[in-house]
């Protein structure tokens, strides 16, 4: 019943947007997401006294087998407490742009963004998998794009929707490959079954699951973006509007790890075996590739983007490393990046909001008059850098352990991360907020109590993950290791 | 049964009726008499005859015949009809002269629908056929000051004859070969024929039904009237002929193929396949190059005549099961999507004066509710999840690979792909292009209109998200 009501009442709250105005909108919305950031907590809370939460088990198209089976095991949860989290702060941001035409029709699509984001976070057939991974791709393309103000956001956002539904249809053809291959659920008169239990049961021959692994492995690949499958990337999260840029950086981004770990590594570890080496080396050029290209970036958001696509190789590499400290530093640093990226792009829109510009050969000498700004920036940067103390670090660290236990080179290689992003991050923040001064020093002003309401609870989270990060790998440590089993058969 | 006569009967009434001249009763009337006929439709769902006892399928010397199967595709064709209607608004509204004979074109056309999807005698598919195309002709003509609409009506006229002449020599060389016009029976005639000799004659004779039937359908290579075609003829009767004509002669083509023809496979699968190939790349290819929106869904018209062959391939024996279920689950998502992309393209081009994608530039805007039904309707096509066009294809395919076809699930999977850039690009216009100086002005769209629009997009909708109820169907 509560993952009924945690994937649905955000669509519910979206439906009745319709019906608001004005600040009646903003307050339903917001409402709507605590309310959906409480249901969250009382799932977890049920989930660590209970040891698990009870999901729903529907016949949906009984002639044919499927299911709408949403479940939410430990893995599952640290994503949706991630979503829950980040959406009300998503809406806040979206509530400082007075200037978005039509507000409750933006808000009411961030709602049903997380609807679909939920959907995929707790599907546990592949068919309602898929069905809600293309729910969450409907709002954020009309987010992005019809919010947005750039001149090339027709193209842009275009290329965004080819790419990502191009790479899903491939997962979709080798879902309807596996189906196809699995025999009956008990007590169903459909001859096949898309529940996940009968994906993980099918025995495939590794030549089979070669191929499938490039089919499945294609939606999540665009999606995360691994190199080469990345070039929509920066442009969409330059251009879009910043509540849509977190979006797609600190949620969606996290359904192709999410991905890769429930639906791709138990289903085909012998594809996965064989291919590992490959994502291995794609994931390593895709860290060194988007830190030296941030290095040379002059756009703060452009900036952050690149610094993504690098973090996230990390996450890849991590995962494809089938170490469990690996995989569990995939987890916590999911949540990690989730809420550092939406730091850094919360920043972003402060200073644009106030100087009208992003671009750091326009700012500079911005510290003065904005203590504040200056440490909540700081707070999100060193974690992004990964400092000792944050979310970032506890990530970082698992994450390179289990790519050091699965080669020394890749771990030597994939640590330059820590480097690169120390050397970008830090040069932006030098030139926006120190360096000389700029047309804005004396003018700015800082953060307002409202503005710094919304970074507190990131910043509690950063330091909540920094130094007790076991909150959330106990919580994911049973599905982490039950992955590797089915892995290892 | 009961429908045809229902419909005929009320159809020649209705021609009566316009002495009348009077379009306001009209259009209500034509409605209820529909809703009822669709509701006399579904009385015979699980058991054959409109009339316990009285009538008793099959009907006239067996030549027709009422069984789950065609109940299921009248009632497509009966829906597409009566969602259809309250977008003739417009020739109320203007006094056509002629309304009252378009109606009855229209219920003639529908008769000729439901025959061809209930015959069990090649004489009644043909018949059923002739009398769907001759009322065809007649609308696409109806603008008949138009010079398009002339040329529309002109052109398929000539091939449509031309295709009709050589479905009926296939008719003939297939009862020369067989010696019987039944389905059942040459079913058997088939499987066990008597007279090696005649199998050259039959195997000739069914690739010419199969061309007859194809061009009726769109199929390439006998598409090449579609776009020209569907761009003259006014928007009405293109929303029409897109489905009516395109559910009622699939659901022909697959019991021809799987009921009467299942031994002649050989001959047919490869001929299918083939088609199916063309189709899928001719139809998606070209209407990524359109400008025009209504020559757009003309091609994607073809391209979903593609999708439906798909589905031909992987019958086998029988009206029940995966395939059977697939085209009937996507020849209503599709109908319903065209007639909304329709119904949307029909008021903006009537007010805006223009088809192309510029003329639904800033639509979002000034038309909110007509930007988001022509959305859901441009998803559905294009086969995007919470939308029934995604479960039609979704069916279609894993029915099709289930009989091993994997190749060409693949490349029709790679054809959608290119269908969704086209798809998209009304998206685009409505929600992130400006409209065009001059035209900002909010379309007018009355209570009636709404409602129905509203109401296929819902309906898409519910097909996208709780297709369970309608797929165990067949």
């Amino acid at each position: 019943m509560l993952t009924a009501f945690l994937v649905f009442f955000p669509l519910a709250a979206a439906l009745l947007l319709h019906f608001a105005k004005g600040s009646a909108a903003r307050i339903l919305a917001l409402g709507a997401s605590l309310i959906e950031l409480v249901a969250a907590a009382l799932a977890a809370f049920t989930f660590v006294r209970t040891g698990s939460i009870a999901g729903v088990d529907l016949n949906w198209i009984p002639s044919a087998g499927i299911t709408f089976h949403l479940g939410i095991d430990g893995l599952s949860l640290c994503l949706v407490l991630l979503t829950t989290f980040l959406v009300p702060i998503i809406l806040l941001t979206a509530f400082r742009h007075e200037e978005y035409e039509n507000p409750g029709a933006f808000y009411a699509l961030v709602l049903f963004m997380q609807t679909g984001l939920l959907g995929v976070f707790t599907a546990l057939d592949a068919f309602v998998f898929y069905f809600f991974w293309e729910v969450a791709l409907i709002p954020i393309y009309f987010l992005a794009g019809a919010w947005s103000r750039s001149d090339r956001r027709i193209q842009i956002t275009f290329k965004f929707f080819l790419y990502t539904i191009i790479g899903s249809l491939f997962m979709l053809a080798g879902f309807v490959y596996l189906y196809l291959q699995t025999g009956p659920a008990a007590g169903s008169l459909a001859a096949h079954s898309s529940d996940i239990q009968a994906f993980y049961n099918l025995k495939l021959s590794a030549s089979e699951q070669s191929w499938l692994f490039w089919l499945i492995f294609a939606a999540f690949a665009v999606k995360m973006p691994i190199f080469p499958f990345h070039t929509w990337q920066p442009d969409t999260y330059t251009e879009s509007p910043t509540p849509a840029t977190m979006l797609l950086s600190g949620i969606m981004l996290k359904m192709g790890i999410y991905g890769c770990l429930r639906w791709l590594l138990p289903v085909v570890p012998l594809g996965v075996s064989q291919w590992q080496q490959l994502v291995m080396v794609l994931a390593i050029i895709g860290i060194i590739y988007g830190a030296v290209i941030a290095i040379r970036q002059r756009d703060m958001k452009r900036l952050i983007a690149y610094s993504s696509l690098s973090h996230v190789g990390l996450m890849i590499a991590g995962v494809f490393s089938l170490q469990a400290i690996g995989l569990q530093g995939a987890v916590v640093q999911m949540l990690a990046h989730g809420v550092n990226v939406v730091g850094m792009f919360l920043v972003a829109d402060a200073i644009e909001r106030r100087t009208g510009s992003r671009s750091l050969p326009d700012l500079g000498g911005l510290t003065r008059r904005t203590p504040l700004l200056s440490v909540c920036f700081l707070v999100m940067l060193l974690s992004t850098v990964a400092l000792p103390l944050t979310g970032g670090f506890v990530g970082e660290f698992l994450l390179l352990a289990g790519v050091y236990q699965f080669n020394m080179w890749a771990g030597a290689l994939a640590g330059l991360t820590i480097i690169f992003s120390a050397v970008y991050l830090l040069r932006m923040y030098q030139r926006a907020m120190l360096g000389p001064d700029s047309a804005f020093s004396d003018t700015i002003t800082d953060l307002s109590g409202a503005e710094l309401a919304m970074f507190a609870p990131l910043i509690v989270l950063v330091f909540w993950l920094g130094l007790f990060p076991g909150t959330f790998l106990h919580l994911s440590e049973p599905a982490i290791s039950s992955i590797l089993t089915l892995v290892g058969r | 049964m009961l429908p045809i006569v229902l419909l005929s009967v009320f159809g020649i009434l209705n021609l009566f009726l316009g002495f009348l001249r009077s379009n306001r009763v009209l259009l209500p009337l034509v409605l209820v008499v529909l809703a009822l006929i669709f509701g006399v439709n579904l009385l015979d769902w699980n058991h054959a005859g409109s009339l316990p006892g009285f009538l008793e399928s099959p009907y006239i010397s067996q030549m027709l015949t009422v069984d789950n199967f065609s109940v299921a595709f009248s009632g497509i064709v009966l829906l597409t009809a009566l969602v259809l209607l309250p977008f003739s608004r417009s020739y109320v509204v203007a006094g056509e002269p002629n309304l009252a004979e378009y109606y009855s074109l229209l219920l003639f056309s529908l008769v000729g629908a439901i025959m061809m999807v209930s015959y069990n005698h090649l004489i009644m598919l043909f018949v059923g056929i002739e009398i769907l195309s001759i009322s065809m002709y007649c609308l696409a003509g109806s603008d008949k000051r138009n010079v398009r609409s002339n040329e529309a009506a002109l052109k398929y006229f000539l091939q449509g004859a031309f295709a009709t002449g050589i479905l009926l020599f296939g008719i003939a060389l297939l009862y020369g070969a067989t010696g019987t016009f039944q389905v059942a029976e040459l079913a058997t005639a088939v499987a066990t024929p008597t007279n090696q000799t005649l199998l050259p004659m039959l195997y000739v004779g069914v690739l010419m039904m199969v061309i007859g039937i194809g061009f009726k359908v769109s199929a390439a290579p006998f598409h090449f009237w579609t776009p020209d075609v569907y761009e003259g003829t006014p928007t009405f009767f293109t929303a029409f002929m897109s489905t009516v004509v395109k559910t009622a002669g699939f659901a022909a083509f697959l019991k021809l193929l799987v009921v009467a023809l299942p031994a002649a496979s050989p001959v047919w699968l490869p001929t299918i396949q083939a088609m199916c190939v063309l189709t899928l790349l001719l139809g998606n290819v070209g209407a990524t190059v359109q400008t025009s929106a209504k020559r757009m869904l003309a091609y994607s018209s073809v391209s979903h005549a593609g999708y439906l062959l798909l589905g031909l391939v992987a019958g086998h024996g029988q009206l029940s099961g995966p395939a059977a279920q697939g085209i009937f689950f996507y020849s209503l998502a599709y109908s319903i999507a065209t007639v909304a992309a329709f119904g949307v393209l029909k008021l903006v081009s009537d007010q805006r004066q223009r088809e192309d994608y510029v003329g639904l530039g800033g639509l979002a805007r000034t038309n909110p509710l007509l930007a988001f039904v022509l959305t859901v309707a441009m998803l559905s096509l294009g086969g995007i999840p919470l939308t029934g066009g995604f479960f039609g294809k979704f069916f279609i395919f894993t029915a099709v690979a289930g009989q091993g076809h994997i190749g060409l699930v693949v490349f029709a999977v790679l054809m959608s792909m290119v269908g969704i850039y086209y798809y998209l690009r009304p998206v685009i216009a409505m929600y992130m292009r400006p409209a065009e100086p001059g035209a900002e002005a909010p379309i007018v769209v009355d209570g009636f209109q709404s409602a129905t629009l509203v109401l296929l997009a819902l309906l898409t909708l519910v097909l996208g998200i709780l297709p369970g109820f309608l797929s165990g169907l067949l």
